[in-house]
């Protein structure tokens, strides 16, 4: 049997495309979505995600057995809590400037859906392996939608990619400061929405996209 | 986190200036800076629940009431548990079980206290522990310097109003929304996250005018 058709595998690889998180139910945007006018920001806080929702699907899945069904929930929390201050002591540690900035939203991982919708979908009742794979299959496929919208935002609002700046900006560039502000995010994610929407969820109804 | 806090407003300041500095604080918080519209928190249950009038108002009073209670916990936690004992770093942990105590807490007085409270707003509170607003209310008043106990909570109102605000204006636009023709792949998640962004978009024209 090959990788990709066990159960790891699948639990892997559907959440990158077909099951995404982002484009069944746009779930899990909270805390992600502030942050991603810079690159940089984004794929910390992405980096930090994925950690976090792999980890702790695996480690509920290796508790459920032992947890019981009523205080279930308030475990993944602290389990999910756990994690997410690793990340916050590691980004704290290695990029303090980058932490001042998304201190507090980094906290926020905690309560991102995706870590729960997870833990309380798929891990608490299959085994740690493809547990693991799940949340991980799950955090990169939400990091790459948050990542390609931070991308159009900085580019288009800054002019910058990971802080360098664009060659020849005078040629093809004009500053579009919305997209960095707030209202910027909900728009592009609309996008993604609807893009996805029409491409992906439903293959054959395309009656939406232009 | 680790800026310190300092204690309550400036001593000797006169009256009238913390009062009208609070002023300042609650409609920052639920205008300027909407911890829904610009800062995103919030949006898995705003998402979901704006559909319906009813439930978004019940949804957003607890919010208000729940996030207005933890801030002002939080804060005390914070002053004289984690920074004394020089434990930071474990907030996020203590933060959230705060928050689910004191949900659990409401949940138990409301029951004792009025049956018809209770189911009004009984299913949204196992929802709230979980909500990030609530959250990053408390984690956000943290990092504002000279915030004392009372900015905290006027802070904690303030953003919990807005939240509540915010869901009610998307709810009303919903509404309407459900005669209108939508394009298909826009329906659902789409047009709400263009509705939210035109929103969003007004609250920052008052951003001009409030500086704290």
């Amino acid at each position: 049997m090959s990788f990709k058709n066990s159960a790891s595998g699948t639990a892997l690889l559907k959440n990158l495309w077909q099951d995404n998180p982002v484009f069944r139910q746009v779930l899990g945007i909270c805390s992600t979505l502030a942050v991603t006018n810079l690159v940089l920001n984004t794929l910390l806080m992405c980096g930090g995600l994925i950690f976090a929702t792999a980890l702790t699907s695996l480690t509920v899945s290796l508790l459920r057995d032992y947890t019981p069904k009523q205080v279930r929930m308030m475990v993944q929390v602290l389990i999910a809590a756990a994690y997410v201050i690793v990340v916050d002591i590691a980004i704290r540690a290695f990029f303090p400037e980058v932490h001042k900035v998304i201190g507090p939203y980094v906290g926020l991982i905690i309560t991102n859906c995706i870590i729960m919708g997870r833990a309380e979908a798929y891990a608490c009742k299959n085994p740690p392996l493809p547990s693991f794979c799940d949340g991980l299959g799950a955090g990169i496929g939400y990091s790459l939608v948050l990542l390609s919208i931070a991308v159009v935002r900085e580019v288009a609002g800054f002019g910058t990619l990971l802080g360098f700046t664009l060659p020849r900006l005078d040629l093809w560039w004009h500053q579009w400061t919305i997209l960095v502000m707030p209202p910027g995010a909900f728009f592009m994610l609309a996008l993604v929405a609807w893009l996805a929407n029409s491409f992906v969820v439903k293959p054959a109804n395309t009656g939406g996209a232009k | 986190m680790i800026t310190p806090l300092l204690a309550t407003a400036t001593p000797g300041a006169p009256e009238h200036g913390l009062l009208l500095q609070l002023l300042v604080i609650f409609l920052a918080a639920a205008f300027t800076d909407n911890i829904l519209l610009t800062r995103f928190l919030g949006m898995c249950s705003f998402l979901a629940i704006s559909r319906q009038m009813k439930t978004s108002l019940g949804l957003g009073v607890a919010v208000a009431l729940v996030t207005t209670a933890t801030a002002g916990l939080n804060y005390l936690v914070h002053r004289f548990i984690t920074v004394p004992l020089g434990i930071e770093f474990l907030e996020l942990i203590i933060f959230i079980v705060v928050i689910a105590a004191f949900v659990q807490l409401v949940e138990m007085v409301v029951e004792r206290v009025s049956l018809p409270l209770y189911f009004a707003l009984g299913i949204f509170l196992p929802l709230i522990t979980v909500n990030c607003a609530i959250l990053g209310v408390s984690l956000f008043m943290l990092n504002k310097a000279g915030y004392g106990f009372w900015q905290c909570l006027v802070f904690g109102a303030g953003s919990g109003f807005g939240w509540m605000l915010a869901i009610l204006l998307m709810a009303g636009i919903r509404q309407r929304l459900k005669t209108d023709k939508i394009p298909a792949g826009l329906q659902g998640a789409g047009i709400t996250l263009i509705i939210t962004g035109i929103i969003a978009l007004a609250f920052v024209g008052f951003s001009g005018m409030i500086k704290f």
